[in-house]
């Protein structure tokens, strides 16, 4: 795609990445570019690469890159590890989070911000900021004292993923299918949290499978991802076209089975 | 991340890697004090020395023959044929200092310590409010204790806390009707040779009724080469009282093997509840080498909770005799094994009794070749009946090195019972720490929260003060972890 910004606005940079998991290419030459102050979308079948992408911007071990280039505000970041990339400022909200049983929500939560931050926030500045957040994304108090993503339903999940992106603050937020599993109110409140990282400074790359989220948070590009590559983009109303015709017209495949939430 | 994995396996080591290399050896309180003592016993042990000890002391004569008795099952009980026999092996008993006695005398004010003494609790990073708590507690140095207080209201309640040689100096009925009743002499070799040379460790007698509000704490310290540590502990809890002890040492690093093998008796009358809490943090030269063992009469409660990291060998199997109906047992216990460790830990519940119940949950972890073995009993006498009792071991290896294995033994003779095992062995999962990681959480620090998650259980029945200094510990042992 195109960018119209000059190089400085450039958040990320993604180009002809190549990326194999466990010896099997996955990415077979993307190309993207995101600039400040945009909103992207990424659709695509099940099995596409999406997460894949995903992950490999956020560094997971296991996703080898082999060829090409991502470059982070013109940095190159491949090889970095996911630490690093999050003190960079990019952050994932995860497809499926993980749970770590013992550690309780409040002292995760307050670690990763001072790890973030690179210092120790008093504890009752924190405790203010944190309660504002969890206000804003409609997380009970409840939930501080549970251990993280321990039992949690799918969409209590997706509400702790995207209240650690609004302490984290990142430049560069990755959310890979955020939506699902969301019910309709907290979709809206989820959405409004999604809207909240956006700003002129920082940039939004939404993984999804459905318009639904989009109809809050207002994507600048749609890209559809098919076989490991972007074989489309377009803008906002490409999703609503997708949404009514499925994939067919754009990857001149048919669908090899229906898409899951 | 990606390519990182495939560049530093070639290169030359990483800062990262030199760093952990140096944490290994640089034990964090491997400090001492300049040895002042008045007098030391020869190397070996010897009738002469034993008798030495007990006159040295002023013991009545039915102490001193209690440990020379003692001394002849030592000489002639043969080491035990399970555990790590290697390591068990190695131990030169000849070559050990059995008493030392040092140049203080008991003190009570807190004023009256010496400050080299006060030096090794300032290094400890004992927090100035923990310090308070000081006024309550036995600070064993060498073989005898230097520092005593018992915190008025405990006097007033009637509550005894007192070292273990003073305790038989001021309460020689009490002492000598329960001592060794427990844990007799004859048990097997390492109780013998701790009835023998016994110096040190508490007695605790609570009268019948009386709830202590606070625990009662010691703090240990090995500090002399080759020296080893005999405590012996003794907790009397009378019907219907209660009381929570709370023991942690840590213990400076010496080029040869220091033997540490206790014997702690507990007591548990009809009604009472006893806990008992250890945090053990031997340096990796240590012997740990510690019998435990309480009775629980009718409706009576004991908790051991039992934290093991440090020293080179620890065999350690808290006991549990349920004798009265409606007595209840647990022991939660942790484990952490590193490089050239071995923790032989578990528990032991002998059900004696009807209706009585249990719970063993026990949680190990390995890294850098380290090596966890839970080894359990649990026993039903015929005719106890309704015995309920649940055993949870959990083994969680950081690398491909190290090792966990479960011995669990039943015997149960009774046909009423409901008993449950469950045993998982786990690896910190990859999935986990990029979850961790990709939040800016470093991969040492990933693994500490993953592994102080895993000893959650464990830490939350610690007073607070104490489950941020284990916390601390884990993240320092974890520096540089998976490399
Ligand atoms: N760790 C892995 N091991 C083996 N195969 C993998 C691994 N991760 C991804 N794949 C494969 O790569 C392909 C792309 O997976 P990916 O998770 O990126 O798809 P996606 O577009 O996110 O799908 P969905 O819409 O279902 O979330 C799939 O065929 C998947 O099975
Ligand atoms: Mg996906």
């Amino acid at each position: 795609m195109t960018a119209s910004n000059s190089n400085s606005k450039r958040i990320l940079e993604i180009i002809d990445l190549h990326v194999k998991v466990e010896d099997k290419e996955i990415l077979k030459g993307v190309n993207l570019t995101i600039n400040a102050g945009e909103v992207h979308a990424i659709m695509g079948r099940n099995g596409s690469g999406k997460s894949t992408l995903s992950y490999t911007v956020m560094g997971h071990p296991r996703y080898k890159v082999t060829g090409g280039q991502m470059l982070y505000k013109g940095q190159e970041i491949s090889e970095m590890s996911p630490d690093e990339r999050c003190k960079l400022g990019i952050s994932l909200a995860f497809q499926y989070p993980v749970a770590i049983s013992g550690v309780s929500v409040s002292n995760f939560l307050r670690k990763i911000t001072n790890s973030k931050r690179g210092k120790e926030i008093p504890v009752k500045e924190f405790r203010q900021e944190l309660k504002a957040a969890m206000a804003k994304l409609g997380v009970k108090d409840e939930f501080l004292s549970r251990y993280v993503n321990d039992g949690f339903s799918g969409g209590e999940k997706k509400r702790l993923e995207i209240l650690q992106l609004s302490l984290l603050k990142p430049s560069l937020a990755v959310l890979d299918e955020t939506d699902s599993g969301l019910d309709i109110d907290a979709l809206k409140t989820v959405s409004e949290g999604v809207n909240a990282l956006a700003s002129d400074e920082t940039a939004i790359l939404l993984i999804t499978h459905y318009q639904r989220m989009l109809d809050y948070v207002q994507p600048d590009f749609v890209h559809v991802f098919q076989d490991g590559k972007i074989v489309t983009s377009g803008g906002k109303e490409l999703a609503l076209e997708l949404e009514s015709r499925g994939y067919d017209w754009v990857t001149g495949e048919p669908a090899s089975e229906p898409a899951k939430v | 991340m990606s390519k990182v994995d495939e560049s530093t396996e070639s290169k030359t080591p990483s800062r990262d890697e030199l760093a952990l290399e140096g944490i290994g050896t640089d034990y964090k309180y491997g400090f001492r004090d300049e040895e002042d003592y008045v007098f030391k016993s020869g190397r070996g042990l010897t009738k002469e020395i034993v008798t030495k000890i007990s006159q040295m002391k002023k013991e009545p004569q039915w102490m001193l023959d209690f440990r020379l008795k003692a001394f002849d099952i030592f000489m002639k009980k043969p080491m035990p044929t399970w555990g790590n026999c290697d390591l068990l092996n190695d131990i030169d008993f000849q070559n050990i200092f059995y008493y030392i006695k040092p140049s203080i005398k008991g003190e009570k004010n807190w004023e009256d310590v010496p400050d080299n003494i006060k030096n090794t609790f300032d290094r400890l990073g004992i927090p100035e409010a923990e310090r308070k708590f000081l006024a309550g507690v036995t600070a064993q140095y060498e073989s005898e204790v230097v520092y005593h207080s018992i915190r008025e209201d405990l006097e007033q309640q009637g509550v005894i806390f007192l070292d273990m040689d003073s305790g038989l100096r001021e309460h020689e009925e009490i002492v000598r009707k329960h001592f060794a009743t427990v844990i007799p002499a004859a048990d097997n070799k390492f109780a013998a040779l701790n009835s023998a040379v016994w110096s040190g460790g508490s007695f605790i007698w609570v009268p019948e009724g009386v709830k202590v509000e606070i625990p009662l704490q010691a703090y240990f310290r090995i500090n002399a080469e080759n020296m080893g540590q005999f405590e012996r502990t003794l907790i009397i809890a009378e019907p219907g009282s209660f009381v929570h002890y709370i023991e942690g040492c840590t213990a400076p690093v010496y080029s040869s093997d220091s033997l540490h093998s206790a014997v702690v008796e507990l007591i548990a009358k009809p009604g009472a509840h006893i806990r008992y809490t250890t945090i053990q943090n031997w340096s990796r030269n240590v012997y740990n080498l510690v019998t435990k063992r309480a009775v629980a009469h009718a409706n009576a409660k004991v908790e051991w909770v039992d934290g093991n990291l440090g020293s080179k060998l620890t065999m350690k199997y808290p006991a549990i005799y349920l004798m009265g109906e409606k007595a209840h047992g647990e022991v939660l216990s942790i484990a952490f094994a590193g490089e050239d460790q071995h923790q032989d830990a578990g528990a032991k519940i002998i059900h004696g009794a009807p209706d009585t119940t249990s719970m063993i949950v026990s949680k190990s972890i390995s890294k850098n070749g380290g090596r966890t073995s839970y080894r359990g009993l649990i026993k039903v006498y015929p005719d106890a009946k309704n015995v309920k009792s649940s055993v949870k071991c959990d083994a969680l290896l950081l690398d491909e090195k190290s090792r966990s294995d479960t011995y669990p033994t039943m015997e149960v003779d009774e046909k009423e019972v409901s008993i449950e095992h469950e045993a998982t062995v786990s690896k910190v999962g990859e999935e986990q720490l990029f979850y961790l990681m990709s939040r800016g959480l470093s991969q040492d620090e990933a693994t500490a929260m993953i592994v102080n998650g895993f000893f959650e259980p464990f830490t939350k029945e610690l007073p607070l003060e104490y489950a941020v200094e284990l916390n601390r510990l884990i993240q320092l042992e974890m520096e540089g972890s998976v490399g």
